[in-house]
């Protein structure tokens, strides 16, 4: 093996009933460099890494790791860490109710005994040296996301290790948060740490990373170097095809032109709830397309959820084409013709378990009652024609939900509030954590959706897409709404100083 | 479309059977039914013959467990909901059902514990029996539901008070019925050779699977057990849901209640329906429904209540006390567990790509 | 102010509290060779109902200490008082006999019969030893115990004597020292079983072909019952056991083991069930397979306990034999409290209950109206 050369995997080949995930992929990682892992949703990005930490066993090819003879095996995550291969996972794998010392020594001590004086001050040193601000007696907790995510990388690389594997690391971080942990990601990088880095925010990529492996539909599309490879390229290398189709949409949106004397179709006046949001005022008329926008954590799920009666409403009113409404749950919303498309997807938007089908019919059938279900054969109709509208990329319609990808998982909440004809459609980060194809799929949709007359919220933090959707923003700022913004002033210095603050 | 048609029929045969949720229970079924041939070659075999009210009736193992199984079968389709919807189980069934006859006895005696006549028809005692056995059903979803206590906590209140509510309703008394009607609902009905319990079971079976197909019961119990969030935001009132799968249950215990008190014209408080929570809890795990709760199919459940009985009368058969009963239960839950394991699951499939590729070969 | 008083008055029962338990323990050591219990007995006592009264009245200033003397004081209340006893049982729903036992209890200890009386009731050990203890607090005069399991009992009834409590046993027996207690009025369970068997045999059949339910195994009324039996198969060639499997006293288990031997069609004559429920059961399965019972019929039925119902089918010729399990002990109870008061010796401290055997040949109504409960 070559000597800066840590990990390389050779000809892998990994297959599930039904589907070749790997087919002959190569992944070589170097001493000391941050390389990230692209691809779409299905490339076989995670297979990878899966395989990679143990979790799934290869079917075929070799894994070679510096200070080792020939291919290791691997067989189970305990494997790969004593061999040197960390991972830290999007959803934060630690113990919140137990210290954050001892979650960096959980499992990892041999024998009873145990000198937590010791653990504490070592935890200490460790955490200073990474300039994590957090101490060793501190509950995990009461730290924030990102600092808990901190801690986890602190785990992992104080276990020795040679390669460590950042699984979407940052969608659940706000930008300063990002800016620290990309900070440790360099120390570590400076200390000869081999990092794969995946994520799907493409600034991140070419602000932190060396190399960019680029996957898709399991099979290996190339190795560069990040500065022989422009953003398009990437783009168009992850999507397989040239960009024309993100240009269409490119182009921002004109301000909403209100027609004279028209009623918005849902007027909000002081609604909160007890998600620890001010109470604030919205409108959206027939046909507009508006978001809210703003750090994450500045309350801007919880606005839309206060308008839906996700969280328990504590006051404000709500009119419908002018008529007051009371929402206080979800039916209620349903029933007035409001969608709501979750943030966290896998929380609250699919139900895992359950057939494609019986997740699209899901809300229609709520609204329809108790006593009328539809028939089977109705069902197959209805989940088809969404399958086929939506382009679901599933088996069949009795596949259970949790089986497809992130994209398509969201395709399919998307088909189930779109089949209760909704007149006002909220989309909360419909498109966080999905591959870019299907992201754009979405945008286009939206777009199409209110030409046709639907009215539609969209949340995303990814401003450039909002921008490219929304002909208004509402802004918010510590969960409060800051300022609304359309027309000229729609451009992306003026929202994030509206964000920022005026004073600044 | 055609595509999927063709990857399907391509799947091995073998694979596709052991993920059939059928599979386990059957698999269980057809080991007892061979130990059973190979130990004694006319088990199966079923008489005609009179009993001693001169009534024709059928007799023989399979008898028996269709007759006793039935119970269980019926406990099994509440027990199914409740775990589907809450994740939980009830193990306060057997002492619900104790409620459930005392209720029973005590209407149809009217406060007289050795009456010459019915103070009611048996119908309307039963009906009376049933409201009740809802009513403490309704307390159990509350419990779980509103307070969010665990299922096996929150029963457990009813398991431990409920024997002694039944022996208050009567006033500590043994009520005995002599009126031959009721003896038809634990045993048979004259003219008819078949168990009533049977009968009994057939009808809430049919029951409970027109309720599945003419609402939406299993789509919103499964949607809640799976994701209650979710179900939330797609306007459902999970709480309700999951007290309503409660109610079922304690109508079930009502049927049963009936069943029981019928068999022995009689009610013993403290051992009525004694340990029937872990049967009718077994039948559903045996029926590979996951005890955490969310997807579950009633017909593999209530096929598996009639296993267990076939696994208990069988142990009988052999001469195993009953209080070691519990022990060879307890070895089919370890073998459940281990089989629907993860690590399992992968080996079997495995073995069977091993097989599939021998045959390619 | 008040504070300070309630902590002080907490820190002297805590004291007092600590002492007592060094008492009790003393004790347990020293009484170990357990004929010196007399002799040592009289000075710890005094040293402890010192220290009792001190946790008393510190503990609760509102206790009343006539009330206290009243308890310690070992003469007998003059006549005409009443006499306060304390009455520990097993859950009266566990089976008609504790039914039956409970209610003559209640009918006997009443205030017309000169007793004030407290029920508790637990089938769980520990759960009885704190109703003994806080009924001891009171203060009691006797108390009755029947015990839900036989360990443990020592210091409860050691604690009784130091408070002048009389304790007498009732249907259950304890392993303590005998000089714990003053009586203690059992069913002798083999007894039964013998009286059972020997009737059995006194039937003369050419073949004993038996199926044997017995009850929770374990338990004193299965032992007793199951012990006869098995000696009897064991010394006759003409005694079998077809099967002998315990349906934990549950009529529908019952059910289903003869339902069972019905079906793997073996031969039998004889259902000993060593409770009414199981013979029920057992009839149910008979009755299902038109399999006749009971006088001239093919199969023998015995059962045990005399539930009125049961030697209702003895007298309708159903049933063949009911053992009785006299429930009836409140008489013998207030017999031994009688000679107590009058300052008599109890001659012998375990006294065993009459017990019948009915025989549905012999039965009349008469017995049914008197020993059905």
């Amino acid at each position: 093996m070559k000597d800066n050369i840590v990990l390389q995997m050779k000809n892998i080949h990994k297959s599930f009933p039904g589907v070749r995930a790997l087919q002959g992929v190569d992944f070589t990682l170097r001493k000391g460099e941050i390389h990230a892992l692209m691809g779409e949703n299905g490339a076989g990005k995670s297979t990878l890494i899966k395989v990679l930490t143990g979790v799934y066993s290869k079917d075929e090819g070799d894994i070679l790791l510096d200070g080792h003879q020939g291919p290791i095996a691997i067989h189970s995550p305990q494997d790969a860490q004593k061999v040197g291969i960390s991972t830290v996972y999007q959803e934060i794998t630690l113990c919140p109710n137990l210290s954050v010392a001892e979650n960096m020594f959980i499992g990892r001590t041999s024998g009873m005994g145990q000198n937590w004086k010791k653990v504490n001050s070592d935890t200490d040193k460790i955490l200073k040296s990474l300039d994590i601000p957090a101490t060793a007696t501190q509950q995990l907790e009461t730290c924030s996301l990102a600092v808990q995510q901190m801690i986890a990388i602190a785990r992992a690389v104080d276990m020795d290790c040679k390669v460590l594997i950042l699984d979407e690391p940052t969608s659940s971080l706000d930008e300063q948060e990002v800016e620290k942990l990309f900070t440790l990601m360099r120390d570590l990088r400076s200390r000869g740490v081999g990092i794969v880095f995946v994520t799907h925010f493409l600034d991140q990529v070419y602000e932190v990373c060396d190399r960019i492996t680029v996957m898709r539909d399991g099979q290996l599309v190339g190795e560069y170097e990040i500065k022989d490879l422009p953003r398009v390229k990437l783009v168009s290398k992850m999507l397989g095809k040239e960009l024309d189709d993100m240009s269409d949409i490119k182009g921002e949106q004109k301000a909403y032109e209100r027609k004279a004397g028209a009623v918005p179709v849902l007027e909000a006046q002081g609604r909160v709830s007890d998600a620890g949001i001010k109470p604030f005022d919205f409108h959206i008329d027939k046909g507009e397309v508006n978001g809210f926008t703003g750090l994450l954590g500045s309350g801007r799920s919880e606005c839309v959820r206060a308008i839906f009666g996700a969280d328990r409403v504590t006051g404000g009113t709500i009119k419908m084409n002018g008529k007051p409404v009371k929402i206080n749950k979800a039916l209620d919303a349903m029933k007035n013709g409001i969608a709501y498309l979750p943030e966290d997807r896998k929380g609250d938007g699919i139900v895992g378990d359950l057939s494609v089908r019986e997740n699209i019919i899901l809300a229609q059938q709520v609204l329809r009652g108790f006593f009328k279900p539809f028939s089977k054969a109705k069902q197959y109709e209805i989940a088809d024609e969404y399958i086929k509208l939506l382009s679901i990329k599933t088996a069949s319609a009795d596949t259970p939900i949790k089986s497809l990808s992130g994209g398509n998982q969201q395709k399919v909440i998307l088909a189930r509030w779109l089949f209760t004809h909704p007149e006002y459609l909220i989309l909360d980060e419909p498109t966080r954590g999905i591959d870019v194809g299907t992201k754009v799929d979405i945008q286009k949709l939206v777009l199409k959706l209110a030409s046709e007359g639907m009215s539609v919220t969209f949340i995303s933090s990814e401003l450039d897409e909002m921008l490219r959707t929304c002909s208004r923003l509402v802004v918010m700022r510590d969960r409060k709404v800051v300022g609304e913004l359309s027309g000229d002033d729609l451009n992306q210095s003026k929202v994030m100083s509206t964000i920022a603050g005026g004073d600044k | 479309m055609q595509k999927n048609e063709v990857k399907k029929s391509n799947e091995n045969i073998l694979m596709r059977m052991v993920r059939n949720q059928m599979f386990i229970p059957l698999l269980a079924l057809a080991v007892l039914a061979i130990f059973n041939l190979i130990a004694d070659p006319s088990v199966f075999k079923i008489t005609l013959s009179e009993n001693s009210a001169g009534n024709p009736v059928l007799s023989g193992l399979l008898i028996t467990v269709l007759d006793n199984g039935s119970e269980l079968a019926i406990l099994a389709i509440g027990m199914t909901l409740v775990t589907a919807a809450s994740g939980g189980q009830d193990i306060s069934v057997g002492a619900a059902v104790a409620i459930a006859g005392s209720v029973l006895l005590r209407m149809l005696c009217g406060g007289n514990s050795r009456p010459e006549e019915l103070a009611m028809p048996i119908i309307v005692a039963f009906l009376i029996s049933c409201v009740v056995a809802m009513l403490f059903g309704a307390f159990n979803g509350v419990l779980v539901a509103y307070f969010k206590i665990q299922p096996m906590i929150a029963t457990l209140i009813l398991y431990t008070a409920g024997r002694s509510i039944a022996a208050w309703i009567n006033n500590n008394e043994l009520p005995v019925i002599t009126d031959p009607g009721l003896s038809y609902f634990g045993g048979f009905i004259p003219g008819i050779p078949i168990p009533t319990p049977f009968f009994i079971a057939m009808i809430c079976v049919l029951i409970m699977f027109l309720v599945l197909k003419f609402t939406n019961l299993g789509l919103y119990t499964q949607a809640v057990g799976i994701n209650e969030n979710s179900s939330r935001l797609n306007g459902l009132n999970p709480q309700i849901i999951k007290i309503i799968s409660f109610v079922i249950l304690g109508l079930c215990v009502a049927v049963v209640g009936l069943i029981k008190v019928s068999r022995v014209q009689s009610i013993n408080y403290s051992v009525i329906a004694k340990d029937i929570e872990m049967d009718a809890i077994l039948a559903v795990a045996l029926g590979g429904n996951a005890l955490s709760g969310g997807k579950f199919n009633m017909a593999a459940s209530i096929f598996g209540a009639y296993v267990i009985q076939f696994l208990t009368q069988t142990l009988y058969k052999f001469k195993v006390s009953a209080d070691a009963l519990p022990a060879y239960k307890a070895v089919v839950v370890i073998i459940l567990v281990v089989i629907s394991a993860p690590t399992v699951k992968e080996w079997f499939g495995k073995m069977t790509k091993k097989f599939k590729v021998k045959e390619v070969a | 102010m008040l504070k300070k008083k309630v902590a002080m008055l907490l820190a002297v029962a805590m004291v007092a509290a600590t002492v007592v338990g060094c008492g009790g323990g003393d004790k347990e050591t020293t009484d170990t060779p357990a004929d010196d219990a007399t002799t040592d007995a009289p000075a710890d006592d005094a040293a402890d109902d010192t220290a009792d009264d001190a946790a008393d009245d510190a503990a609760d200033d509102a206790a009343d200490d006539t009330a206290d003397d009243a308890a310690d004081d070992t003469e007998a209340p003059a006549s005409g008082e009443t006499i306060k006893v304390g009455i520990i049982n097993n859950d009266p729903n566990e089976s008609g006999y504790r039914t039956a036992n409970d209610k003559d209890l209640k009918e006997k200890f009443t205030a017309e019969n000169g007793y004030e009386a407290t029920f508790q009731y637990s089938m769980k050990n520990d759960e009885q030893i704190a109703y003994a203890q806080n009924m001891l607090t009171e203060g009691i005069d006797y108390l009755l115990l029947s015990a839900a399991d036989t360990a443990g009992w020592d210091t409860v009834l050691q604690d009784a004597a130091d408070a002048g409590t009389k304790v007498i046993l009732f249907d259950r027996v304890i392993d303590a020292d005998e000089s714990l207690y003053e009586a203690s009025i059992v069913s002798d369970m083999a007894e039964e079983g013998n009286k059972a068997v020997t009737w059995l045999a006194d039937q003369g059949l050419d073949e004993y072909n038996i199926i044997h339910i017995q009850g929770v195994m374990g338990s004193a009324a299965q032992q007793g019952r199951t012990g006869a039996l098995d000696e009897k198969v064991a010394a006759e060639d003409s005694w079998k056991l077809v099967t002998q499997q315990t349906a934990e006293w549950n009529a529908e288990k019952a059910q289903q083991i003869v339902q069972s031997v019905i079906d793997s069609g073996e031969k039998f004559n004889v259902i000993y069930a060593e409770n009414d429920d199981m013979a029920k059961g057992a009839v149910a399965a008979l009755d299902a397979a038109n399999i006749s019972h009971g006088v001239d019929g093919e199969v023998i039925i015995m059962g045990f306990d005399c539930n009125k119902w049961a030697l209702e089918e003895l007298l309708a010729g159903k049933w063949n034999y009911d053992g009785q399990c006299n429930p009836f002990q409140s008489d013998y109870i207030d017999d031994v409290i009688k000679s107590l008061e009058a300052g008599e010796e109890i001659a012998e401290k375990t006294i065993i209950m009459d017990e019948k055997g009915f025989d549905a040949k012999t039965i009349t109504q008469e017995d049914v109206e008197n020993f059905g409960i």
